[in-house]
């Protein structure tokens, strides 16, 4: 999965798209996703890295994970060919 | 070149809660890097703030409206000219753009330039030959209908020509969703009552509304376009916060559409683009919207290369503009003397 390119993130966590003019806030975790998905991470790879981080297992991140990945492509912020 | 003087008379200066673009106007012209300005404003109101604000506008005239006929309209821009030796004039209504260019001819005859769409251009791109302008150029319009009762929007409906929701829209401004043949009815009754016949019957077309400054130099080159999204939008339809978009498609298409159809002068075009992603033309403006301030920050004077068209001159088109730029409009209270206000409303002027 991989998120536009285009797209804007600050290290405060917002979110701009060019191609729409909208803008979101993101929380610190889901920052730190967007931030690996945009490194090009696999969500394998994701889920490794965030688990051995945080006190999460990994049936809880994988939840959550595609939870907010569905999020993503609802507001069309995943690169189309990945849609 | 800054050397370069200009008498430029500009109307629209109703900077209110539906704001005309002269101010915005202005401020791009003031800005110039190519030219000095004296801005001699254009007023229909004793009340439109433009006259009042001294920063922008340096002496206002009133004029009669276009309604009260090209010939009263003639005589009083005669008489402005004999006192202001007028360079360039930019009618900012799209109310005024008919009679004005009606007008060019002898207008120019004084010396008085504009840079306004031919009269084929400005009457083909009108909301109720918004059709046939598509068929044309190969463009994605939403059926439209001219009426001039409110009985025809309910025979559009039985002849299932359209189905609710629909858009009913005034020839100039205006527009309303109706849901059903009784708000259909209150909407016609509104619009037709301020803006006359015929009311235009739209269908509504679902997504997002896009928008776009653009510049045409009358020969198929696109001097300059910024595509935009309203942020806020008041409940008359009208932006007050508005962001720069990233779209080659919409730059793109307004390339074509200016290449098609050769415009001359300014232009906003008001796109709806929809969930398959395709953008459908609600409406063609013909001249420069009042957040045209925005392309200014963006790095396309647009007014200032109007300007210099209107002089002749060859301008470079604008290949570049700042993404993410933002506007947000506010409102605020001047403080006005009332030896002004009375000057103007007793003799027409004010400096």
């Amino acid at each position: 999965m991989k998120i536009k390119k285009s797209l804007a993130i600050s290290e405060t966590g917002f979110v701009f798209d060019p191609s729409t003019g909208d803008s979101y806030t993101l929380n610190p975790t889901a920052l730190e996703i967007i931030q690996h998905l945009k490194e090009g991470h696999s969500p394998e790879q994701i889920s490794k890295t965030i688990t051995q981080k945080y006190d999460v297992d990994e049936n809880t991140f994988e939840r959550y994970f595609y939870d907010f990945a569905g999020m993503l492509k609802q507001m069309q912020l995943v690169a189309p060919d990945e849609e | 070149m800054k050397n370069n003087r200009l008498n430029i008379a500009i109307s629209g200066l109703n900077n209110v809660d539906s704001p005309g673009p002269g101010i915005p106007v202005i401020r791009g012209i003031r800005e110039s890097n190519q030219f000095q300005s004296r801005i001699i404003g254009l007023a229909y109101e004793n009340l439109e703030p433009g006259p009042y604000m001294h920063e922008f506008v340096d002496k206002t005239y009133k004029v009669p409206y276009p309604s009260e006929g090209v010939e009263s309209l003639m005589e009083r821009i005669r008489y402005i000219h004999d006192r202001e030796q007028v360079d360039v004039l930019i009618p900012n209504f799209d109310s005024e753009i008919f009679v004005f260019i009606k007008l060019a001819e002898r207008l120019k005859e004084m010396g008085v330039s504009m840079f306004l769409p031919t009269l084929q251009q400005f009457e083909e791109r009108h909301k109720s030959n918004l059709p046939a302008f598509g068929k044309k150029y190969g463009i994605k319009v939403p059926d439209s209908y001219p009426v001039t009762s409110a009985s025809e929007i309910f025979d559009l409906k039985k002849e299932q020509k359209v189905d609710f929701p629909l858009v009913i829209k005034g020839k100039f401004y205006d527009a309303f969703i109706a849901g059903n043949s009784d708000q259909a009815a209150i909407y016609f009754n509104k619009i037709s009552a301020k803006w006359g016949l015929p009311v235009v019957v739209q269908e509504f077309v679902k997504g997002t509304e896009v928008n776009v400054v653009a510049l045409g130099d009358g020969r198929g080159n696109t001097i300059g376009a910024v595509p935009m999204r309203k942020q806020y939008i008041t409940d008359k339809g009208k932006a007050w916060g508005g962001i720069t978009l990233d779209d080659p498609g919409m730059i793109d298409y307004t390339h074509k559409l200016i290449s098609s159809t050769k415009w001359r002068g300014g232009m906003e075009l008001e796109l709806i683009r929809t969930d398959k992603n395709e953008l459908h033309l609600i409406e063609i403006n013909p001249r420069l919207p009042a957040w045209v301030y925005l392309a200014v920050a963006a790095g396309q004077n647009l007014p200032e290369a109007l300007v210099q068209l209107a002089m002749g001159e060859t301008v470079e088109p604008f290949t570049e503009y700042a993404i993410g730029k933002m506007f947000i409009r506010y409102s605020f209270d001047m403080i006005c003397s009332l030896d002004e206000f009375q000057q103007l409303s007793t003799t027409g002027e004010l400096s």
